[in-house]
């Protein structure tokens, strides 16, 4: 394999640049104020002759919405100049929820999403609980439901406002 | 590529995927809202464990066959689930009782596979590790509520633990396959699985009031294709649509 001739590694930078950028736009369908790269599912993006390779890593194994990414990153990248999109599915390591981004965790609390409440990867008690309701801010709150309307997601009510939230779990 | 390798990919596999289907057909039928969603999340899970798996079963069997094809247009003596998986949802006592089962072999077995010579099986593993923990979570906490629970929920879940124990003794009966994947450092020996597994189970049956019964003699094989006479049921509706429509896509 050999590069195109024309290119130059300042052209190849800022084109890996553009994809990146591209990948900034491409939002989560079940949250769509976070993106793939504040979700943290990006492994990896490389250049190819003629387009580009980006790794990506589910959420959760049986995650609907992760087919959904995979042709959303499809095709934003296509319709951004990208001949040739591959996506690659990566296993190892795999995923956790200390992978958003702290700008991602701001987006989720803002859009009423309590993000989880362990930032690094740490493996202790499960799931953990929200620090606060993303609604009032109050601390007192409690769990309705372990599992909500999504698989990363668990359903909690604010003690304080009485409001009930997402909550998105620790994994 | 060995043969052994294969059809320990598709016991993996198949377990998942039948269970998957078991948890599927509860889906608005639960007895509220919040397990309607546990177990449908469940679901989704394991059926997503076994799409990985299948995946690479497909690669391993080298014919050319996909998740799609594995799992829905194989014959039933070619599933190689877990006899466990396959047992009927029953009442709610059964359907916990048969998770929890599950859920605390799978926790040990994944704990060991994280760490197998085959890195597919051991990334795989890894990521389902993290889920399992919560499906244990899940169901144990079901196990102590309705063990401790009322009379009528205690009598129930001592006939499920009753019809389901049996089923239990396959999971740690090592055959052929197995020793094959000991030996190659692919998979634990089910004897260092095993007392990992009771422990767990015995804790949690205590703390729910639940007698812990005798390890199991009677081995029932799944894993060999020998399926009982609730499985004909699960596969038809499994794979009504791609056996009326092969090949059917949308």
């Amino acid at each position: 394999m050999s590069l195109p001739a024309a290119e130059s590694p300042a052209e190849r930078d800022t084109r890996l640049a553009h994809a990146w950028n591209v990948l900034g736009l491409v939002m989560d369908p079940e949250i769509p104020v976070l993106s793939v790269l504040d979700l943290g599912v990006i492994h990896f993006v490389e250049l190819t002759e003629n387009g580009v390779r980006v790794g990506l890593t589910p959420t959760y194994s049986g995650c609907p919405a992760t087919r959904v990414i995979s042709q959303s990153v499809q095709q934003a990248l296509g319709a951004n100049g990208f001949a040739e999109v591959e996506v690659k599915e990566v296993l190892s390591p795999p995923w956790s929820s200390a992978d958003i981004t702290e700008a991602g965790r701001a987006k989720l609390e803002a859009f009423g999403i309590a993000p989880p409440s362990r930032p690094v990867r740490s493996l202790g008690e499960l799931a953990g609980r929200p620090r606060r309701c993303p609604h009032c801010h109050g601390t007192d709150t409690e769990c309705l439901s372990e599992y909500g309307s999504t698989p990363c997601k668990a359903l909690y009510r604010c003690r304080t406002c009485r409001e009930p939230f997402d909550y998105f779990k620790c994994l | 590529m060995s043969a052994a390798r294969l059809a320990y990919v598709l016991r993996l596999a198949d377990t998942n995927l039948i269970l998957a289907q078991q948890l599927g057909a509860l889906v608005g039928h639960a007895p509220s809202i919040e397990e309607d969603l546990g177990l449908a999340n469940t679901a989704l899970d394991v059926l997503g464990q076994a799409r990985l798996l299948l995946s690479y079963a497909g690669e391993l069997e080298g014919l050319g066959r996909d998740e799609d094809q594995l799992a829905f247009v194989r014959d039933p003596a070619d599933y190689l689930n877990l006899a466990l998986a396959e047992q009927p949802n029953g009442d709610f006592a059964h359907t916990i009782v048969r998770q929890f089962l599950i859920d605390a072999w799978q926790r040990e077995l994944y704990e060991e596979l994280q760490r197998s010579q085959d890195e597919r099986l051991a990334a795989i593993a890894a990521k389902a590790l993290k889920e399992t923990r919560f499906h244990l979570r899940y169901s144990s906490g079901w196990v102590v509520r309705l063990g401790d629970g009322t009379p009528d929920s205690h009598g129930r879940m001592c006939a499920a633990l009753d019809a389901l124990w049996p089923f239990t003794a396959e999971l740690f009966d090592a055959d052929a396959v197995d020793q094959a994947m000991i030996d190659e450092a692919v998979a634990p020996d089910p004897a260092l699985i095993a007392p990992r597994w009771r422990a767990r189970v015995q804790a949690v049956l205590s703390e729910a009031t639940l007698p812990m019964p005798e390890p199991a003699r009677f081995g029932w094989y799944g894993k060999r294709g020998q399926h009982n006479e609730h499985f004909g049921h699960v596969l038809a509706e499994l794979q009504f649509m791609q056996r009326a429509y092969p090949g059917a896509r949308w």
